[in-house]
């Protein structure tokens, strides 16, 4: 094998005056990177196999550590930028397709950036948050389009029972990240601050670790392509089940988890052997049609005894909103849509990059579809895929979301630094592996309180927001686009997105 | 000469029931808001009477309103696809005025040409569709027995205009409005009315957006581009359609906070809880009070934090409601009771009934 | 209540972080640079990270209730403060016999650095720090006082 062409990515730049040689930085690297040389008491870097998650510049506690993009002195060409000739130099070598982690990274438009929220003056008093109650709760499910009340009997009287909700105390859920993807303390921090928050975390298709079942009740658990882990233990424990039929970052795309990642931990939870490979085709061989759908939503509700709602997970594609009217249709209490930015622990990068549309324009124009169609309150409406923070939840809410699905943003609180290598199984932050050295990296305590304040954090804000609209309940603000205005849109853009152009009244 | 363009307003609002049913003159409505004249200026002002009608008692009233006249034969056809229309004449206005320059009013007075299964559905179609198609025509009221008279000036200006001095009803509500931009056409003046069902408005709502896009599921088409406009709709969704005991409108309207909520017990609790799961877009939210006049009655309505103020008060047989106490002493110097109404109150009158009172959820201000 | 360094021994990520702040507390300057790269003698770190596998965590003196190192020292150095509990040892008093680092059950007693006739041991920052150093710095909270 001759020399690779493939040069490093990132730049190591040790300040040799600060440098201690203690050696955090070679204990803390798991790809090798630094090494520790005795005979000059000098700590040396190997470039080639870092990977920039940033985790001994983090720990190093000198400072002595910087770690940049490396500057490539191609000669400068609009149609070759650096990662294609990367990308394209690595194939090459390989012979394979390219692989990658978390969401989409290219520029396309990020439509949060080009709205913006109205706020109450003079007319309408805006709200003090600090002062006056502002609801945030949230109820995800069918809703009834009209009570039966026999009013004669006042509140007796009621004569409709409700389908199954799940009550949300902000309108933010985890996404579906699996044990397996993930490690046991990430998905252990996630689901104990969905308990303490009052909200869900979604299990993912890996099935769900037996010491996960006394926390059922804040967990959504998924029934995927390959159907791992799927047991009437784990649907009888769930607060809710969903049915994934695609994600953002790969539609069309089945999984794979390798068997070195099989172990027996992750063998108990998927039921497979250890060591096997964890394939989930990309279709459901039991869905070809919307019929099928129905058929499995409707099995799934008999086998939970219509206790519990049903979700059905769709990558936002381009026909989006006819198909999330056929999950609708088929039975779906809520529908989960997956934007093109949306995460994954191992996608093919051709896939991730070029394959689906962005979640605004998706979520826009599903949310249209189903009101003209009149049963937008036949399910709920949560999206996924591209949620940075509190601003893009309102906006999302007021473009017609009833929730938002978080999983980056989750990760990032948990210590991620976006260096997408989450396939690797090698993650340096303790999350996206299951290498019991680096596992123990995440303590779910600690996890589990960045979790919680991020979310409290949010709901302050979205308080703030909503007082600020003069608004003091949230579903006064589902779907209120009046509240939106575009800026830097084309017409074509805003009108997709049901939204007037910014200088336009009411 | 219709403006597309939704006007936050502040108000002014005053309603006269008399639970015996004996029918006034128009006129003690208008001295009621004239009291109030500081809080209009002079861009809008409108008048409901339910009784007015008693000689066409049966028949659907079509107030309408034309910015130009040749719409009207265009109007006239669509009626008389479902209606046979009994008497048709323009609405008499009071020549002398100060007012002149106005569009030109007619009343129709209708009856179905066949039974059907629900005619009031196809009056609201009518409705929806003649304000919604036919350019230079508007709808102001289509109840049985009762009208709306609005339009631009201040509100004893435009009832004088109508003459609503000449009309007799067992209840009156009124309106007078501060539109903060200024607005050039009369169909925008309150009440805004729909069958029986007619809305006055103080307020803004901040919640339209989503009560608008809420009432398109039902089939409402919202074409004035009016925050009040959602309420008369949502009053007939829920009253008419969904036959809402309308002492809980405001349960829905104005619903409680979870943490009341939470406070009650059962079966309490979860009545609440399914109507505010239920009924979400129809929450008003914002600033607002409200006076609604329906078919034997009448209700006013404050918002949930209580950010726009309504008084009631009671003399005998005569239920009262303004935006300002001095309304209602203006015209009734001395009242059995007099009450503020509190954060989400519902305070109903009905006919040859005593006042009843509607769930109060007054949350404690900081 | 005596409060104490408590050892998380599952999150311990065995970066020793933990070893470098104690040493540099207990150096002249204080200063990490200064102390590593200037500072001729170096002092002992007073807490020991320990691995095996995939287990590791940072072990220092436990400040038994029923101290083997007091109980065994010869001149009364070794002793506890009453106030906090701390084990200490009186290095006036200390004549460098080592009683306590043979009777040590943790091996967390040590001679101090070289031409010293002392021993180097935790002494919880003598109680001067709310936080000692090393649980504040661990990045995993591996370490926890209470």
């Amino acid at each position: 094998m001759a020399k690779s062409l493939l040069f490093p990515e990132f730049k190591i730049e040790r300040d040799a005056e600060r440098c201690i040689s203690c050696q955090v930085c070679v204990r803390q690297c798991a790809n090798e990177v630094h090494s520790y040389d005795p005979e000059d008491d000098t700590v040396y870097s190997a470039e080639e196999h870092c990977v920039g998650c940033q985790r001994c510049v983090t720990l190093c506690p000198t400072g002595a550590l910087e770690i940049r993009k490396r500057e490539i002195g191609f000669r400068p060409n609009a149609n070759w930028d650096v990662a294609s000739i990367r990308n394209l130099y690595k194939q090459a070598e390989t012979g394979g397709v390219l692989l990658t982690g978390m969401g989409c990274d290219k520029p396309y438009p990020i439509y949060w950036d080009h709205l913006l929220l109205n706020a109450s003056q003079v007319t309408n008093p805006s709200i003090d948050p600090l002062r006056e109650p502002i609801e945030i709760r949230t109820f995800l499910g069918k809703k009834e389009p009209f009570l039966e009340v026999a009013w004669s009997e006042e509140f007796a009287g009621l004569k409709t029972r409700l389908a199954p909700q799940l009550e949300l105390s902000i309108p933010v859920l985890f996404s579906a990240m699996s044990y397996g993807s993930i490690s046991y303390n990430a998905f252990r921090s996630l689901v104990e601050a969905a308990k303490e928050i009052g909200t869900f975390c979604n299990s993912g298709e890996g099935g769900l670790h037996p010491g996960f079942y006394p926390l059922g009740d804040w967990i959504i658990v998924q029934v995927a392509s390959g159907r791992f882990g799927v047991t009437p233990e784990y649907l009888e424990v769930a607060a809710a089940v969903e049915i994934k039929i695609g994600q953002g970052a790969k539609p069309g795309i089945g999984g794979h988890l390798p068997g070195e990642k099989v172990s027996p931990e992750i063998s108990r939870t998927r039921r497979i052997p250890v060591g096997s490979d964890a394939i989930s085709p990309a279709p459901h061989h039991d869905i070809y049609s919307i019929e099928d759908l129905e058929r499995l939503v409707f099995a799934l509700k008999e086998a939970t005894r219509y206790e519990k709602p049903i979700s059905v997970k769709i990558a936002a594609v381009h026909n989006v909103a006819a198909i999330a009217s056929g999950a609708v249709r088929a039975g779906a209490d809520i529908v989960a849509i997956d934007g093109i930015r949306g995460g994954t622990g191992a996608a093919p990068q051709v896939i991730r990059d070029n394959v689906g549309i962005p979640i605004e324009l998706a979520l826009a124009q599903v949310d249209e579809r189903l009101r003209k169609e009149g049963i937008r309150h036949r399910a709920s409406i949560v999206i996924a895929g591209g949620i940075r923070s509190s601003s893009d939840v309102v906006k999302a809410i007021a473009l017609g979301a009833d929730a938002v699905y978080i999983g980056t943003s989750a990760l990032l609180a948990l210590g991620c630094h976006l260096c997408q290598k989450c396939y690797t199984g090698k993650c340096n932050w303790g999350i996206a592996t299951q290498d019991p050295y680096l596992t123990k990296r995440l303590n779910p305590q600690m996890g589990k309180r960045r979790l919680v304040n991020l979310l409290r954090a949010w709901s302050l804000e979205i308080k703030e927001i909503l007082g600020g609209m003069g608004i003091n309940a949230i579903e006064s603000l589902r779907g209120n686009r009046e509240q939106l205005r575009a800026v830097g849109l084309t017409k074509e853009e805003a009108q997709v997105l049901g939204v007037k152009m910014a200088g336009e009244g009411w | 000469m219709r403006e597309k363009v939704r006007i936050p307003s502040g108000c002014a609002v005053a309603g006269i029931l008399h639970q015996d049913g004996r029918r006034v003159s128009g006129e003690v409505i208008i001295r009621s808001m004239e009291v109030m004249h500081e809080r209009s200026n002079g861009l809008g002002g409108g008048f409901a009477g339910y009784g007015i009608y008693p000689q066409f008692a049966e028949l659907y009233a079509f107030h309408v309103l034309y910015d130009d006249l040749s719409a009207r034969s265009e109007v006239e056809e669509l009626l008389q696809k479902d209606f046979t229309i009994e008497q048709e004449e323009s609405i008499p206005i009071w020549e002398n005025s100060t007012i002149t320059d106005h569009p030109f009013f007619f009343r129709y007075f209708l009856y179905p040409k066949r039974t059907r299964d629900n005619e009031e559905d196809v009056v609201v179609r009518l409705v929806m569709t003649i304000n919604a198609m036919i350019e230079g025509a508007y709808v102001v009221s289509s109840g049985k027995n009762m009208g709306v008279f609005k339009g631009v000036g201040y509100p004893e200006d435009i009832g004088r205009f109508f003459r609503i001095e000449e009309y007799e009803g067992y209840c009156w509500i009124a309106h007078g409005r501060f539109p903060t931009n200024s607005v050039g056409w009369w169909g925008g003046a309150h009440p805004f009315n729909l069958l029986q069902f007619s809305v006055v408005h103080n307020g803004e709502l901040s919640s339209y957006g989503v009560n608008r896009r809420y009432l398109e599921n039902f089939g409402y088409l919202c074409t004035l581009q009016t925050d009040t406009e959602v309420i008369a709709y949502l009053v007939d969704l829920l009253l008419r359609r969904h036959r809402v005991d309308p002492s809980f409108l405001g349960a829905i309207l104005a619903g409680p906070f979870w943490s009341q909520i939470e406070e009650m017990n059962e079966p309490q609790k979860s009545f609440y809880r399914a109507l505010r799961i239920t009924y979400g877009g129809a929450l008003l939210n914002g600033p607002f009070s409200i006076i609604v006049g329906f078919e034997g009655g009448m209700f006013g309505l404050v918002d949930r934090i209580k950010l726009r103020p309504m008084v009631a008060g009671w003399s005998g047989d005569t239920f009262y409601l303004a935006s300002e106490e001095s309304a209602i002493r203006a015209i009734a110097p001395s009242l059995d009771v007099v009450k503020a109404l509190h954060a989400g109150e519902v305070m109903i009158g009905r006919l040859k009934e005593g006042i009843c009172h509607g769930q109060e959820f007054a949350f404690p201000r900081v | 209540m005596v409060k104490r360094i408590r050892i998380h021994e599952e999150y311990c990520i065995g970066c020793r972080l933990c070893e470098i702040i104690c040493m540099v507390k207990h150096s002249a300057s204080g200063k990490i640079i200064k102390a590593f790269r200037k500072e001729s003698e170096r002092p002992l770190p007073r807490v020991r990270v320990e691995e095996e596998g995939y287990t590791s965590f940072a072990l220092q003196c436990r400040h038994c209730d029923e101290a083997p190192c007091v109980e065994n020292c010869l001149t009364g150095a070794m002793h506890r403060d009453e106030a906090t509990g701390v084990v200490l040892c009186d290095e006036d008093l200390c004549v460098g016999c080592w009683m306590c680092v043979m009777s040590c059950p943790f091996g967390v007693v040590e001679r101090k650095e070289k031409g010293k006739t002392t021993v180097s041991k935790c002494d919880v920052c003598a109680g001067k720090e709310e936080i000692p150093p090393c649980v504040k710095n661990c990045p995993n909270e591996a370490l926890t006082y209470e």
